[in-house]
């Protein structure tokens, strides 16, 4: 087996957060609440986040996920509690184009933490969609879009 | 004893003269889609250099050529399932659009309210979401049959929920997950005795083994053919004459029609009826190339390769420790696509691993979400296989897994 290559994605770091996810659960009190799902694989992550004076005091998330959709959703709970709305979307818009393959300073990319780690997932391209879900359900929760519609 | 000559088939298939991640290429995601010989590819090519025209409108040369090629593919179509008239044979763009055209047309005229649908919890989602949705436009009903722990359609379950009320019968011939062959002969007559009419998912079956709809009395059956080696975008619906002749037309255009004024319209005969627009002519031919090329293999020996192989993925597989395999455990009754989780690993982080052996296979919930659902889990691994699988490709397979355990538990 390519170890090696194995290895490149899956970092000590990312299979740490998966082992043991930061933030694992739901809040009871919360105030801002949204699903998401990874439609190819049916992966979901459930965040419940508790704002006050504009600043995420808590964060939480359950549900099913691969190694990386579970250590993007600890790495980015762990990123994004105690920051303002407006520092956690921007965080979140970095991630997105660090997964993008945008350029980004690497100044910047330092905010990230963690989970800059997830970086190789652009040799991974199929896998790309596991480590941006969790972020995707915090621009869902943020910006006010509570609840996945069901068409129906 | 005779055999297929799986050494001889893979030159056939040019996708295998390269390297997956570096690594020999095995492919066991057959039933996602399979791969495309040279031959059929060549076919296509010969039409789209020699005889490119549209069908049915030309007066000139080409144009005849043309569709004389695509009519004699629809008469080859039609021999390879049994159809007792080529007229019964649809051409569309895949399983989803034919499935999607016997709800929107049968079902849209024949379902009222307080009507019943019955489809099994083993439905691929297109032959599951034409139903429920007509169902909720209808207010009728949408029942399903359940399966039994061995993964097979719990028969006593489909004679409780079929009644007077059911319309219609939609089920798959195999599952796209659990590779269960279902009965569809005694479905069809149990059915009909209830006066509800049948349509049959073939889209794992076509190319496995040899189908023939006359037979099995089905009133539609649909399939694709990207998963017979032909090329994507073109597929089958085989309807009976009678109900297609009182069915409406699905999609309105040219070259469905008899007649049209400023004020309205007569239809075609079938199956033009059904084929608005400039159809998928290359798609179509190459589909009959494939028909061709399967036929040259001989179905007694695709079917023996393929149990024989089957069984031996079964048995392999169940001798890795923490591998839960998912519907029959033994090889007959089914067709090589076989389900599995390995303990404590997400089955996508399963198939990275495998991809990167240059094992390709699927992860996901394979278009199932309600039978995953029933199954207690989100997800499975899966492969497929195909005439030019091999006990090696198995082989490998399981080495793969038992490297990607040992990996994955170093950090457990
Ligand atoms: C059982 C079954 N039905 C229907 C389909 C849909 O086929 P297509 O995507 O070619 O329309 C598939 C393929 O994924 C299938 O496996």
């Amino acid at each position: 087996m390519s170890l090696d290559k194995l290895r490149s994605l899956y970092k000590a770091v990312i299979l740490d957060h998966a082992q043991m996810p930061r933030n694992y659960g739901q809040l009871t009190d919360f105030s801002h609440e949204t699903t998401v799902y990874n439609p190819s694989c049916g992966d979901k992550i459930h965040l419940t986040i508790l704002i006050e004076n504009n600043k995420i005091k808590k964060i939480a998330f359950n549900g099913e996920g691969c190694t990386i959709s579970k250590a993007s959703a600890s790495m980015m709970t762990d990123l994004v509690k105690g920051k303002s709305i407006k520092e956690a979307i921007e965080l979140s818009q970095l991630f997105s184009n660090l997964a993008a393959n945008k350029k980004s300073d690497t100044l910047k990319l330092e905010q990230l933490g963690d989970a800059q780690v997830l970086v190789n997932i652009m040799q991974f391209p199929a896998r790309i969609k596991c480590a941006t879900l969790a972020w995707w359900g915090l621009d869902r929760a943020l910006l006010g879009k509570e609840k996945e519609e069901e068409n129906d | 004893m005779a055999k297929l000559n799986t050494e001889k088939i893979k030159q056939d298939f040019p996708i295998f003269n390269q390297k997956i991640n570096d690594e020999t290429l095995v492919y066991l995601d057959n039933a996602a889609t399979s791969q495309i010989p040279k031959f059929v590819e060549e076919k296509v090519r010969d039409f789209n250099e020699k005889e490119r025209a549209n069908v049915h409108r030309g007066v000139h040369a080409l144009g005849l050529r043309a569709t004389n090629q695509y009519e004699s593919s629809r008469q080859k179509v039609a021999n390879f399932i049994g159809a007792n008239n080529a007229k019964e044979v649809i051409f569309t763009s895949g399983c989803t659009d034919s499935l999607n055209l016997v709800a929107a047309s049968f079902g849209e005229q024949n379902i009222q309210a307080g009507d019943e649908i019955l489809v099994s919890i083993m439905e691929h989602h297109s032959n599951l979401l034409p139903w429920q949705q007509l169902a909720k436009r209808k207010q009728a009903k949408l029942n399903f049959i359940e399966i039994n722990s061995d993964g097979l359609l719990d028969i006593e379950n489909l004679k409780s929920k079929i009644s007077s009320k059911t319309k219609i019968v939609a089920l798959t011939h195999v599952s796209n997950v659990l590779g269960t062959i279902n009965p569809i002969k005694e479905l069809t007559d149990l059915a009909h005795e209830k006066g509800a009419i049948v349509v049959v998912d073939g889209a794992q079956a076509v190319g496995h083994f040899p189908i023939d709809v006359a037979e099995l009395n089905v009133d539609f059956y649909a399939f694709s053919g990207h998963k017979m080696f032909a090329p994507t975008g073109i597929g089958v619906l085989y309807g009976k004459k009678d109900l297609l002749d009182k069915m409406p037309p699905y999609r309105l255009g040219g070259e469905m029609i008899a007649n049209v004024t400023r004020e309205g319209a007569t239809w075609a005969e079938v199956p033009y009826k059904f084929e608005a627009g400039t159809p998928n002519i290359a798609g179509a031919i190459g589909l009959g190339a494939a028909i061709d090329y399967l036929q040259s293999l001989d179905f007694e020996l695709i079917q023996k390769h393929e149990q024989e192989l089957t069984s031996y993925a079964l048995e392999k597989l169940k001798n890795v420790l923490g591998l839960t395999i998912y519907g029959p455990q033994k090889s007959n009754g089914r067709i090589g696509v076989i389900s599995f989780n390995l303990k404590n690993i997400h089955p996508h982080d399963l198939a990275t691993a495998l991809d990167l052996d240059g094992i390709e296979v699927r992860a996901g919930h394979h278009c199932a979400q309600p039978l995953m659902a029933s199954l207690n889990t989100e997800s499975t691994v899966r492969a497929s296989l195909s005439i030019y699988n091999t006990k090696d490709d198995i082989d490998k397979l399981v080495s793969s897994l038992h490297e990607a355990k040992e990996f994955f538990s170093e950090f457990r």
